[in-house]
């Protein structure tokens, strides 16, 4: 029987010929991940077990992104563990406060990951490097820490959900809420402990940064991976960023997937996901009259260029309503710098945004953005969980940076049509 | 090896922000994340629980973030064992890796309320309701992971 693209990249890194949905493998890694939250616990894990050295110095990375920069005495505390380890180990990608950015825009802009690769990482979004061809899944700190001494993990070889992709999005619709209709449609568990597969001859028409997003919330389908069919917008992503050798897994033909579905990208509407799941997906037409506080743009979801620049079609020239803070966080230093020679902080500023450096910070209500009880917030984050931002009364709107600006600007959910 | 203890009861989608809230996330002390466990969805929890009580939900428990704090603070408050009808994936190897017992069984999870008394047996995956005089066939962990737990976890059984 095939093979489907994730069972493919498993068994070359198991040293086997052919796996199968449900078979337990000992795989090879080619890259080892971890921030600021979840290194601390590993590296206290190495420690104890006696370990004293990391398989590969290239091969594995901390990342202060998550309450960076040092947003308490105990956060620092945290950072200047992982800071020390990876000094003693010589760790060669060792991203502080200055160079880092959100892990998941950070690590496909470096070139670090890449098509074929098979990568754990201590963030349950590692499954964001799924768009760029390669297994790629979260772990937590003892995986982590397994991976950083052995350089292997362990995993049940999933079965896989494939979603072949049709057409081309509308003006104003992204490729949020192409993932979010996803999620509305099969649920936050309706993908797991398997893998979601994007195939199809809509891809093209999905940029690196589309895909970017889509693969960074598999997870939030429960999914233990997302992954896209490797072609020329990869390859061309990939080109002059990646340094070690591109890998092509292809889906068999007679490959077996669990489910089938067909989305047709002009189908695509404006989306939003109310409190308190990923899964409630609405549009415009059933959403009512839903006043905000805050608008955050940014994240390993929508943190990128592509999102900078969708906000600030929206917001330039516009001012923000008087009732509402935004917050713009580009994802990298990278980023930042584009922002800015682009002119699009001057657009978010002159709105009356905030525009802070790189940081998880609002995103898991650890600071930059934390919301008072009765205060709901739009997102382009990933996940609206009960006190997901902040007070466990308080509520997270999911949408895309064009839903995010618009509705900054209107104080209410808005779609970008009714202010453009 | 068994459980055995008094159920504190939830439903579907438990995710680890309720668990242990992210802004806890700041340390990795064990019995700090503890005294804040659930405490978004139950405030009472972390005073009504006792060594070796048990936690039973409905789906997808543990889904979201991949911190592993979450099933440290539910182990460190003195809980033996978690039944649900599924597990988020991350959370269930979590949960594995740092020796926290966990069983799926979904007419457990239908069946058994709060504060009923319920015995686990993690070798033949039966799940027996003392209060209710019932048991329940929970789905036993493969003879892999038995492995690792036997080796006193995911660590210890790579040396």
């Amino acid at each position: 029987m095939g093979m489907t693209m994730t069972q493919k990249i498993l068994a070359a890194h198991a040293g086997l010929d052919e796996v199968k949905a449900g078979q337990l493998i000992m795989a090879d890694l080619d890259f080892v991940l971890g921030n600021d939250i979840t290194s601390p616990v590993a590296i206290n894990e190495f420690n104890k077990a006696g370990f004293t050295e990391v398989f590969d110095k290239e091969k594995v990375t901390m990342v202060m992104d998550h309450f960076a920069p040092n947003k308490d005495i105990k956060a620092a505390t945290q950072c200047k563990q992982c800071r020390d380890f990876c000094g003693e180990q010589s760790i060669t990608h060792f991203y502080d406060v200055g160079r880092m950015g959100i892990e998941h825009a950070l690590l496909p802009e470096q070139g670090l990951v890449g098509p074929g690769d098979c990568i754990i990482g201590a963030d349950s979004h590692t499954c964001t490097y799924g768009a760029l061809g390669a297994f790629s899944t979260g772990v937590g700190s003892t995986d982590m820490c397994a991976g950083m001494a052995k350089g292997k993990a362990w995993f049940k070889v999933p079965s896989a959900i494939k979603f072949n992709i049709v057409g081309k999005l509308p003006k104003y619709s992204a490729a949020k809420d192409v993932i979010l209709h996803i999620i509305g449609m099969i649920g936050v568990d309706g993908a797991l402990y398997r893998s979601m597969e994007f195939m199809g001859e809509g891809l093209k028409n999905l940029t690196m940064e589309d895909r970017l997003c889509m693969a960074n919330m598999a997870i939030e389908a429960g999914a233990k991976n997302g992954i896209f069919a490797v072609d020329e917008v990869t390859l061309a992503y990939v080109k002059d960023r990646f340094k070690r050798e591109v890998r092509i897994f292809e889906a068999d033909a007679d490959a077996e997937y669990d489910e089938e579905y067909t989305i047709d990208l002009s189908q695509i509407k404006p989306t939003v996901a109310f409190p308190h799941l990923p899964e409630n997906a609405k549009t415009f037409d059933e959403i009512g009259d839903v006043k905000i506080d805050q608008s955050v743009i940014g994240s390993c979801t929508n943190g990128r260029i592509e999102d900078l620049r969708a906000a600030a079609e929206v917001l330039k020239g516009k001012k923000i309503a008087d009732s509402v803070r935004c917050i713009v966080i580009p994802a990298t230093q990278a980023i930042y710098m584009q922002a800015m020679e682009e002119g699009l902080l001057k657009i978010f500023i002159e709105a009356g945004c905030a525009v802070s450096t790189p940081t998880c910070g609002p995103c898991l209500g650890g600071y930059m953005g934390i919301l008072a009880k009765g205060e709901r917030s739009v997102a382009t984050t990933n996940r609206n969980f009960v006190g997901r931002m902040g007070h466990p009364e308080s509520e997270v709107y999911l949408a895309s940076p064009y839903v995010a600006a618009a509705s900054a600007i209107t104080g209410k959910l808005s779609q970008p049509s009714e202010v453009m | 090896m068994k459980a055995k203890g008094t159920v504190h009861k939830y439903g579907d989608n438990v995710d680890t922000d309720v668990i242990i809230p992210a802004r806890y996330l700041n340390t990795a002390d064990h019995k700090e994340l503890a005294s804040h466990c659930m405490e978004d969805i139950d405030i009472d929890f972390v005073k009504k629980v006792k060594e070796g009580d048990i936690m039973v939900a409905h789906e997808n428990f543990g889904c979201g973030s991949s911190r592993e704090h979450a099933p440290i603070a539910i182990k460190a408050s003195g809980i033996s064992c978690v039944i649900a009808a599924t597990f988020a994936r991350i959370f269930y190897r979590n949960a594995i890796n740092i020796g926290l017992p966990i069983i799926e069984c979904r007419e457990a999870s239908e069946k058994i309320e709060a504060g009923d008394e319920v015995e686990i047996d993690f070798e033949s995956g039966v799940i027996t309701n003392v209060t209710k005089g019932e048991s329940y066939q929970g789905q036993a962990f493969p003879e892999f992971l038995i492995n690792i737990i036997n080796k006193g976890g995911l660590l210890n059984s790579l040396k």
